[in-house]
């Protein structure tokens, strides 16, 4: 594990003196929308990742674009192989507590789930999921503390722990490459409405919505950044800026904070509805868990 | 660029005054008119040079965060949501860009994502820091304006 730790640190370090020359040359490719450049295609193991899509008649979109698309080279080429991927550190981890005995029970989730290369395909893509006995969606994050919880007989992990990080990561890349497919119809419906309501509404002092930027902006220029779709494919996303990976929920409310606002909590019933509705937002973008991110 | 006299006269004149400061314009009290604010907030003409360094700062106007804007070349990084400030003062007259700054949604309409500058808003779960203030003060934003102006093509 060390040793890993340690390779991950160089690497980062190098990836991020990379971007930083890569991001002065940047304003002289933009693309009508994303940003053109390479490298073009996101293919990761041989498997081409869908990093645009049609979007459907009912969408605010006319194609549904990965954040990836907006990143310059130097960001865009470490999410094309693993081994740059500063985020597989926390994949490794999370590989590891799969399969560690942990609580009361005696149980480690391979006891139930055996293989996750098997058992958690397509799991991620279809999150926040309903969840009859609570009456509520669960984002991935609060199904694994049920688990832990009440399956278990072990402690809840803290939403933004490694441990947490690690096990939504390893989880999610069983799921690599397939289409967001998330439920939004029958009780959902409720959520998603909630969702988008939180979406439109503006807040903070500087009085902004999350609409403002990721929907009427993206592909420009704000500031050093420049605008994304603000869509969550590839969550949990190694930033370069946070130095680690983090839960979509950081990210909420990083985007909140950044308006003077104050966040909601992370696996609060507003997050957990935003995240629906953002996830159908990008319904048939591929899941690029671990992504990268500057 | 503004000339170097009229520079120093309005350095004059904002020292001279600030002792008596009583003459601002509370937020709630601007009086908008044809998306139009005649009177200045602060009671005295701003300081450009001022203006100027309030316009780049992130902490403060942030205005490059949307605008890019020839005059701060030097700045790294210039946004491109809202159009170039170039040229602005052959676009807008003082009192229309004292009302864009204001509140910005009174001008473009409900729409728009420029922040309103000079408006309070505590009902928007706002962090408690920024509770009963606007986001620049009167003097600031009559300092960008008397910048603003000096923006010719
Ligand atoms: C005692 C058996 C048991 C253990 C141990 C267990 N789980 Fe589960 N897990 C379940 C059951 C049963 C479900 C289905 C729950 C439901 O549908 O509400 C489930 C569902 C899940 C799901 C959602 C799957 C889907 O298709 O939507 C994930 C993700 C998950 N578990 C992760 C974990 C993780 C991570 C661990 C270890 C920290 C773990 N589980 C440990 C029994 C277990
Ligand atoms: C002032 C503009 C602004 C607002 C308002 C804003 N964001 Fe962001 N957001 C950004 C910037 C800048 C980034 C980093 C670049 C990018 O991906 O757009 C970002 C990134 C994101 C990302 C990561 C995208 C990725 O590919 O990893 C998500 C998700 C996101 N925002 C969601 C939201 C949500 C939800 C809201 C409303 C609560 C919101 N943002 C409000 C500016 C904003
Ligand atoms: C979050 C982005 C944003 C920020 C920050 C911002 N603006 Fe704007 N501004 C816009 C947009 C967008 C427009 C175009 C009108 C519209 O669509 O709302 C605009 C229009 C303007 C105009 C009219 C320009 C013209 O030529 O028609 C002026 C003047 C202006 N802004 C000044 C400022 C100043 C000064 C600041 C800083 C104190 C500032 N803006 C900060 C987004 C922004």
């Amino acid at each position: 594990m060390m040793k890993l730790m340690m390779a991950g640190a160089f690497a980062t370090v190098a990836a991020a003196v990379f971007v930083t020359a890569a991001a002065a040359q940047d304003s002289a490719n933009i693309g009508e929308q994303g940003l053109q450049t390479e490298p073009m295609e996101l293919v990761i193991d041989d498997e081409k990742m869908m990093t645009r899509v049609k979007a459907p008649a009912d969408s605010p979109f006319t194609e549904l674009i990965s954040g990836w698309e907006f990143r310059n080279p130097g960001t865009r080429k470490m999410e094309l192989d693993d081994f740059d991927n500063p985020a597989f550190i926390w994949v490794e981890q999370g590989e590891e507590l799969w399969s560690t005995v942990d609580g009361t029970e005696g149980k480690s989730c391979a006891t139930c789930h055996e293989d996750a290369s098997d058992s958690m395909k397509g799991v991620r893509a279809a999150f926040p999921k309903w969840d009859e006995a609570k009456g509520k969606p669960q984002a991935m994050e609060h199904q694994v503390n049920e688990c832990r919880t009440e399956r278990m007989g072990a402690d809840a992990w803290k939403w933004e722990s490694d441990q947490m990080l690690g096990m939504t990561a390893y989880v999610g890349l069983q799921s690599r490459g397939m289409p967001v497919q998330v439920e939004i119809d029958g009780p959902m419906q409720e959520w998603w409405q909630r969702g988008k309501d939180l979406y439109y509404q503006r807040v903070g002092q500087l009085d902004m919505s999350c609409a403002n930027c990721h929907e009427d902006n993206y592909g420009k220029m704000i500031r050093a950044d420049r605008l994304s779709q603000g869509q969550i494919n590839g969550f949990p996303t190694y930033r370069l800026k946070w130095q680690k990976i983090g839960s979509l929920h950081r990210r909420f409310k990083g985007c909140m904070q950044n308006i003077r606002a104050v966040g909601y909590k992370r696996g609060s019933d507003e997050f957990t509805a935003l995240e629906l509705y953002v996830a159908s937002r990008g319904q048939g973008l591929s899941v690029e868990t671990p992504a990268v991110r500057q | 660029m503004i000339p170097r006299m009229v520079w120093i006269a309005s350095a004059c004149i904002a020292a001279g005054v600030t002792a008596a400061s009583a003459e601002v314009v509370a937020p709630d009290k601007v009086m908008m008119e044809d998306m139009t604010v005649g009177k200045s907030l602060s009671g005295q003409a701003g300081n450009p040079d001022e203006g100027r360094k309030v316009f780049a700062s992130r902490k403060l106007g942030n205005c490059l965060a949307c605008h890019a804007n020839a005059d701060l070349k030097n700045e790294l990084f210039h946004g491109q949501v809202g159009p170039p400030l170039d040229g602005v003062a052959d676009r807008w007259e003082e009192p229309q860009l004292r009302a864009i700054l204001v509140d910005s949604k009174k001008v473009f309409g409900g729409q728009s994502i420029m922040p309103s500058f000079y408006r309070i808003i505590n009902d928007q779960r706002t962090q408690e820091k920024f509770h009963n203030k606007t986001i620049l003060t009167a003097e600031q934003i009559e300092d960008i304006i008397a910048y603003l102006k000096t923006l010719k093509e």
